[in-house]
């Protein structure tokens, strides 16, 4: 199996700082296009390539931007979510370094699609290396007239402004992002209002990850309908993954989906000295998890592939672990990482993550009971069913989906650490 | 708390902070992107009282607010660090690929912990939750460069030298 160039097409064909040489390999063609086009077609072009919101919500990005439409009210917002603090997840970094200008000519046509006024690019602060290219790539799309007022002699005005985060997980939350864009701590707030609604100050705002937009100007142009040629009937195109953990050569790769994840892992130079996979973790840290059997192997990357065995594609990352490290010692560091990125505001998640990592210390040590095992289970779907935000509902995930693949290794007192 | 007329700033500090905040055109939202860069400006990377304090007067924030922030994302340091504030990633795929060894090499041949200094200021030693380099580990990031394949105690050596 080899990687496939959809998505990644003007990976290397054009030099990332200058904006002739992205209209060489026919930049801003794509929006020269749209705007021509009603923005309710360019929705449904999305939808009819069935196009999942890459971020890991996998929400229906062409209903997204139709509703996103349909809102009523001034100044409307896009955001591009560049924060990508999920681990094992990176493949908007490859996008943002390598094709900066895609991304900003995606952002207009979305400002041209919902009617929007102003466009802000949120991205991590651990990405500060690619602030510059992309402040030039909107410094010299302003030149060029493609962002300012009356764009392309069509009457449409729209900016685009650069926003740092600072190494806050929970920002990569819609109503996080947003708070820390409006230069407040980044604390999720309650829904409704849904930020379609009343997001960015308090403006109707449209949310897409850094993947999703980026996929727009290449369809917009796929007058062949390529794209289509890829994946399977239910999972339609490309993929951006990032592979990481114990194999060879990780990395980043667009597949077609239905690839195998055998085929994945091998991509990826195969698995660290050719040992035994322990699990693997699909989605970054608020992934489900499953073990290295051939059933799991065979299966190909699609949404309904990976649903069928519990797994889901999430943000794209794919996290091999191999038998050095045990199923309990994953969970460990997994939960590490939540109780350190829980903004504590809601009772079940602060509470929760304490909790969860300390049982999980009494079953590395095999000094838990039954009833903390039982106790365990239940706080975690308490999290998951009643967190204020995403993190607290996710957080859990690898636990519950662990508990069901691995029952071995939730015994009370005296585990072996298997 | 301590009024900044007590803690002046110098008149050098002040212009650098001055066209950081023209850089962000004096906007308040941009507040997160200023103290990363205000703190960049300190030799010990962080944001001493005055300075955001300044900042709160120059964008009409209030000050709590500002702190609010410095205290609430972990890239953002209110408190003195190192020259070489060193942050070694402790996610899943930096974990399974011995980041905790190379934690460990970092302090046993720096001699502190994380969250200490070493004696002559050079090097800081903190925990963070991904960077993003999760294909480069294990890695440490050390004021913005990520150095990574860190998986002997002669590369960490070279490193550490090579940071004066």
């Amino acid at each position: 199996m080899e990687s496939v160039k959809f998505l990644t097409q003007n990976f290397g064909r054009y030099d990332t700082s200058s904006i002739g040489s992205y209209m060489n390999v026919g930049g801003f063609s794509a929006l020269r296009k749209a705007v021509t086009m009603d923005g309710e077609d360019i929705a449904s072009l999305i939808a009819e390539n069935n196009v999942k919101g890459r971020g890991g919500a996998e929400y229906d990005m062409g209903r997204k931007w139709s509703q996103a439409r349909k809102v009523h009210g001034e100044n409307k917002v896009i955001i591009c979510n560049a924060d990508e603090g999920e681990t094992t997840t990176f493949k908007d970094r490859e996008l943002i370094k390598n094709d900066p200008f895609n991304l900003i000519e995606a952002m207009i046509i979305a400002g041209y699609v919902m009617g929007a006024t102003d466009g802000y690019i949120y991205m991590r602060a651990e990405y500060a290396c690619y602030r510059p290219l992309l402040l030039n790539a909107i410094r010299q799309a302003k030149s060029y007239g493609f962002l300012g007022t009356n764009i392309l002699g069509r009457g449409f005005d729209f900016n685009v402004h650069l926003y740092s985060g600072a190494g806050a997980y929970v920002c990569g939350e819609g109503t996080a992002l947003i708070r820390s864009i409006e230069g407040k701590a980044g604390r999720p707030r309650m829904k409704p209002p849904f930020i379609k609604v009343s997001g960015l100050f308090a403006r109707p705002t449209c949310l897409n990850n850094v993947e999703s937009l980026s996929l727009v100007p290449h369809l917009l142009l796929d007058e062949e309908k390529i794209y289509q040629r890829y994946g399977t009937e239910n999972s339609v195109g490309t993929k951006m993954i990032s592979v990481a953990g114990n194999v060879e050569k990780p990395g980043v790769f667009e597949i077609p989906f239905g690839t195998k994840i055998r085929d994945i892992i091998a991509m990826a130079g195969g698995v660290q000295g050719g040992r035994r996979i322990q699990l693997i973790q699909t989605g970054g840290a608020s992934g489900k998890v499953q073990a290295g059997t051939d059933e799991v192997l065979d299966t190909p990357y699609t949404y309904e592939d990976l649903q069928s065995i519990n797994l889901t594609v999430g943000s794209g990352g794919v996290l091999v672990v191999d038998e050095r490290t045990s199923v309990i010692d994953f969970l460990r560091m997994n939960q590490e990482f939540f109780s350190e990125e829980c903004c504590g505001q809601c009772t079940p998640c602060r509470e929760g993550n304490v909790h969860i990592a300390m049982f999980l210390e009494k079953l590395k040590n095999g000094t838990i009971t039954e009833e903390e095992l039982a106790l365990m289970g239940s706080i975690a779907e308490v999290m998951s069913r009643s967190s204020l935000c995403g993190l607290g509902e996710t957080a859990q995930n690898s636990l519950l989906a662990a508990s069901r693949v691995f029952p071995e290794v939730f015994v009370a007192g005296g585990a072996d650490h298997a | 708390m301590i009024s900044p007329t007590e803690h002046p700033l110098s008149p050098e500090m002040k212009a650098k902070i001055d066209l950081v905040l023209e850089s962000h055109d004096f906007d308040p939202t941009q507040i997160v992107g200023i103290l990363l860069e205000v703190q960049d400006l300190e030799p010990l990377h962080y944001v001493p009282e005055p300075s955001a304090y300044y900042i709160a007067q120059k964008l009409d924030m209030r000050v709590t607010n500002v702190f609010d922030i410095l205290c609430f994302y972990d890239q953002l340091s209110d408190k003195p660090r190192a020259r070489y504030p060193i942050q070694v990633c402790s996610s899943i795929a930096c974990r399974v690929n011995d980041s905790e060894a190379l934690a460990d090499t970092l302090k046993r041949l720096l001699g502190i912990d994380y969250g200490e200094t070493t004696y002559d200021g050079r090097f800081t030693l903190e925990r963070i939750t991904c960077f993003g380099a999760c294909d480069r580990a294990p890695a440490v990031r050390i004021n913005g460069h990520v150095y990574d394949h860190l998986d002997s105690e002669e590369k960490i050596m070279a490193l550490l030298r090579s940071l004066r």
